[in-house]
């Protein structure tokens, strides 16, 4: 993820956004993003789907993510075209597979109550900041380092093709 | 900090540390890695672009349950891919359709006391109750330890949980949980290990810790700890396993000065989580007389036998209500097995339930009794959220199974304790 400076439109989401509500049950059989994609947030409101067309960054609550480990919630996000969730936290599971699989991530305390449905955000990875429509700027929290590691090889599938070729248990 | 818990215990040793500290990021060693056919085919993706060979296939468990035996076209052909991965792979601990949902084949002699063990679903918790470190990973980790042999943990800071006094009658583990979930909420625990402990944990049977350990993922901890005691040697005896109390002495129960929460089991009744969360806490009280359409005894949380002997107890010689279809899905074809031989399942069928095969059923609204619009379910599972159980307009209401029982006989929640004898 070489990416500093990501921009976009935001969908505001509410608190506990659960992963049946991110891709519910019906739809696991299907593995690819694209597809997947096509259903994101669905649970939460049939008309999701068709806004994410020009929103690409989610900003949410509290523990976004909760529920199931089905990676599937990430890869239908990622199949919409989301860029980056900003959230006042996340569920661990979905956390951890948003950062292996490149979804950027970032916990911002208080950002949903300054941020409205359908602003433009800023998010400056260098700054470590959200630059918000007003052109108010709002810190993230720092990514830890052992993620950040994993960002940097570019998601965790990348780092395994380097050990396994490093021949490194 | 001073650590005290089992969960940094075990973490020390299987990254080869004397001792690891809270919040310490940690390289374990994993024992076993399990995926299924939700979670397993991106697993499987991973694997096959990578042309890696698994370099040690027994340690990978591999489960076919949550679309068993396959309801459509497109899970047959994700079962398909799996047979032949097995193959290729010289997976011997396959588990096909039929054989049970996967956590509850876990505890049947699989996972051991101390083991570190990760499983591509979230109610891998579950088998800390057998006094291992036990959490869910996505399906990329679980290719990175299916491939590696190891992953990185954060060390979690431990929630102590003291238990006091002893059950009362038709109440149990799922009640404690749903307590617990009461009091802390959907993220109380977020990334912490619950960690088990007081006098209490002798009023608990194996099957009262895995409902505990495996709901305790809904208010977001990472794993879930039970000391090792005679409860679980007892246990693992049954599956042939002996383990040897002085090398295991590190997992055994240990004092805390001042535990983060405290229940008295003695002053527990019946609990109902309503729509739409698990930790949407009631007393059965209040809610008692809610009209339900569907009735389900099953899943990884409670579709033990213990579970199915405790319904049987309270449908034995009784009816379902003409208004409630009650679909029993025993968690594992031992758990059927056991339930056939010693009659239970006449006595459910006579009662009027649908015994399924076993497997996950209708726990994720894939098959075998989704719910339908404005619908209401009342479940032993252990997810209410929007659209969990099939339509999104359903309204799902978790309990135990003698709650569920006692329900599906009155047409409306009951407390089982009604049936009391
Ligand atoms: S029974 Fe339900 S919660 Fe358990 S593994 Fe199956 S789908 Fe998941």
């Amino acid at each position: 993820m070489s990416l500093r400076r990501i921009e976009g439109r935001v969908l505001v989401v509410g608190d506990n956004v659960d992963t049946d509500a991110i891709v519910p049950g019906r739809y696991l059989t299907i593995t690819d993003p694209k597809e997947l994609g096509k259903h994101a947030l669905e649970g939460l409101d049939p008309a999701i789907p068709g806004k994410l067309k020009e929103r690409s960054i989610i900003v949410a609550g509290r523990n976004f993510g909760c529920g199931s480990s089905r990676e599937h919630a990430v890869l239908a996000l990622l199949g919409a075209g989301v860029k980056a969730v900003v959230a006042e936290s996340f569920a661990r599971i979905f956390y951890r597979n948003a950062i292996n699989r490149g979804l950027l991530v970032l916990e911002a305390p208080g950002a949903r109550q300054k941020i409205t449905d359908g602003d433009k955000l800023v998010i400056d990875l260098e700054r470590g900041v959200l630059v918000l429509a007003s052109g108010e700027t709002l810190p993230f929290k720092p990514i830890a380092r052992e993620v950040l590691e994993i960002v940097e090889a570019g998601g965790l599938v990348e780092k395994l093709k380097k050990e396994l070729h490093h021949g490194g248990r | 900090m001073a650590v005290n818990s089992i969960t940094a215990r075990i973490l020390a040793r299987a990254s080869g540390k004397d001792r690891v500290e809270v919040g310490e990021t940690v390289v374990a060693k994993v024992d076993k890695v399990m995926i299924h056919d939700v979670t397993g085919p991106i697993a499987l993706d991973i694997i096959d672009d990578l042309k890696a060979g698994i370099p040690s296939p027994e340690n990978l468990y591999v489960f076919l349950d949550h679309y068993s035996p396959s309801p459509s076209i497109s899970a047959s052909n994700i079962h398909r891919r799996f047979r032949i991965f097995a193959k290729t792979h010289k997976v011997a601990n396959f588990f096909d359709v039929g054989e049970g949902v996967c956590h509850q084949v876990m505890v049947e002699g699989v996972v051991r006391p101390g083991e570190v063990v990760v499983g591509a679903d979230s109610h891998t918790t579950t088998y800390g109750a057998l006094a291992a470190f036990a959490t869910g990973v996505g399906s990329t980790e679980a290719a990175y330890a299916i491939l590696t042999g190891k992953l990185w943990f954060k060390v979690p800071e431990p929630l102590h949980v003291r238990l006091e006094g002893t059950l009362p009658s038709y109440v149990n583990g799922k009640d404690v949980v749903l307590s617990i979930l009461g009091v802390l909420g959907q993220e109380g625990a977020n990334y912490r290990a619950l960690e088990f402990g007081g006098p209490g944990l002798r009023a608990l049977s194996m099957s009262d810790r895995f409902t505990i350990a495996n709901m305790s993922v809904e208010c977001g901890a990472k794993n879930a700890v039970f000391p090792i005691d005679d409860i679980t040697v007892n246990y693992l005896e049954e599956f042939g396993i002996l383990p040897n109390s002085s090398s295991l002495s590190y997992l055994k129960p240990y004092e805390v000065e001042s535990p983060h929460l405290t229940l008295n089991l003695d002053a527990l009744e019946p609990m109902v989580a309503k729509p739409h969360s698990p930790a949407n806490v009631v007393p059965v009280s209040d809610v008692e007389g809610v009209r339900v359409d569907t009735a389900f005894i099953g899943s990884c949380t409670n579709g033990r036998y213990e579970d199915l002997l405790i319904a049987a107890k309270i449908l034995k010689g009784r009816r379902v209500s003409k208004d409630v279809r009650l679909v029993v899905t025993p968690a594992s074809r031992r758990v059927l097995v056991r339930a056939l031989q010693d009659g239970l399942i006449k006595i459910l069928l006579d009662a009027g339930a649908v015994v399924t095969p076993p497997g996950c059923g209708a726990c994720f609204g894939g098959h075998l009794g989704v719910a339908g619009d404005d619908e209401v379910v009342i479940s032993s599972s252990n997810r209410n959220f929007v659209g969990r159980m099939g339509s999104p307009k359903a309204r799902i209401y978790l309990a135990s199974p003698a709650t569920v029982a006692a329900s599906a006989l009155e047409g409306c929640i009951t407390d089982p304790r009604h049936y009391l004898e």
